[in-house]
C-alpha cells in the first residue's frame, strides 16, 4: 500500500485507525483520502484498508 | 473619497479587464481573522475581490499586534468589527458580511453557503483539520485554502503552497507549528498569508495549479 506515495507493507488488513494510531498520527489534526475519495473522521474505526490502498494523510499544525 | 467607477478603472488598469472582472465575481469566505486570515482579507479587498464573508469570534488584543492586520484603536473591538472598518478603508465599494462566532463542524456548511472558495485561517490545528474534513465530505466542489506550518524565522523559502485531494490548498512550510520555543511573527506569517491570497486569486481567474 501507499502513503503519501511511499511504499508501505501491510502485512494483513487493518482499519484505518488503527493504522493511522500505529503510524503516530494525531487523529483530530488530520484529513485523509483513501483510493481518491476524503474518509468522514467518523468512518475511521469502521474503514477497512488492504495492501492495494492508496492512502494520502494531511497533517496540520497549529499557528496562523 | 474617490467614485466607485475611479476606484474601479485603476483596479482594471492594473489587473486587465479579463483578471479584475473574474475578481469582482469572486465570492471568497475566510475562516479567523487572525495573522493569516486578517492579512489575506486585506489582499483580496486590495485585489478587488467583491464579496467577502469574514468570520470570527474573537477581539483584538494587545498580544495580536505583533503580526494581525490590527491597530492599537482597534484593541477591544471584534475582529469582525476591526477588520470591517479596514477594509471599508481600503474598497469601500466591495461587499464584506461578517459573522462573529465560533466555526464549530454543526455550522461550518451554513457559515459558507454562498462562497466558493474558503480560506482556513485558523489557529488551532484541530479546527484546521475539523473545517477541512467537514467541507471536503460534504462540499467536495468547495476549494479550500489552508493554512499550516508558519512559525518562527526559520528560512524564508520553505514556506510553499502544494496541493493535496484536488481542491485542497495549503500554504506554509507544513511543520513548524507555533510553540513557546518557536514564535508566531509577522514576516513568515505575512510570507503564508501571501501564498494564500495568490492562490485564492488564481482559483478566482480559474488557474487551479499551484
Amino acid at each position: 500500500m501507499f502513503v503519501n506515495g511511499v511504499l508501505h507493507t501491510l502485512e494483513e488488513p487493518v482499519s484505518l485507525k488503527s493504522f493511522l494510531e500505529r503510524e503516530g498520527y494525531n487523529l483530530t489534526k488530520i484529513a485523509t483520502e483513501m483510493d481518491g475519495q476524503i474518509v468522514s473522521k467518523s468512518l475511521y474505526e469502521n474503514t477497512i484498508i488492504y495492501d492495494s490502498t492508496q492512502l494520502e494523510v494531511v497533517s496540520f499544525v497549529g499557528g496562523g | 473619497m474617490p467614485a466607485e467607477k475611479t476606484l474601479e478603472s485603476m483596479l482594471i488598469a492594473r489587473h486587465t479587464p479579463a483578471v479584475h472582472q473574474k475578481v469582482k465575481k469572486g465570492r471568497v469566505c475566510i475562516m479567523g481573522l487572525g495573522g493569516l486570515g486578517s492579512n489575506v482579507a486585506i489582499m483580496l479587498a486590495r485585489t478587488g475581490v467583491g464579496f467577502m464573508k469574514i468570520i470570527d469570534f474573537d477581539i483584538v488584543e494587545p498580544s495580536n499586534l505583533n503580526r494581525q492586520a490590527y491597530s492599537i484603536q482597534h484593541l477591544g473591538l471584534p475582529k469582525t468589527e476591526a477588520l470591517k472598518q479596514i477594509l471599508k478603508e481600503i474598497n469601500p465599494y466591495i461587499i464584506v458580511e461578517s459573522i462573529q462566532e465560533k466555526v464549530t463542524a454543526e455550522n461550518a456548511l451554513l457559515m459558507i453557503s454562498g462562497c466558493e472558495i474558503v480560506c482556513e485561517a485558523f489557529d488551532d490545528p484541530t479546527q484546521k483539520a475539523m473545517l477541512i474534513n467537514t467541507i471536503l465530505s460534504k462540499k467536495p466542489k468547495v476549494k479550500i485554502v489552508s493554512g499550516s506550518g508558519l512559525a518562527g524565522f526559520s528560512s524564508a523559502n520553505t514556506i510553499k503552497t502544494i496541493r493535496k485531494f484536488k481542491n485542497l490548498y495549503i500554504c506554509g512550510d507544513m511543520e513548524t507549528e507555533a510553540t513557546s520555543e518557536s514564535g508566531i511573527m509577522a514576516p513568515r506569517v505575512h510570507i503564508c498569508a501571501g501564498h494564500q491570497a495568490n492562490m485564492i486569486l488564481r482559483l478566482l481567474i480559474h488557474l487551479e495549479t499551484v
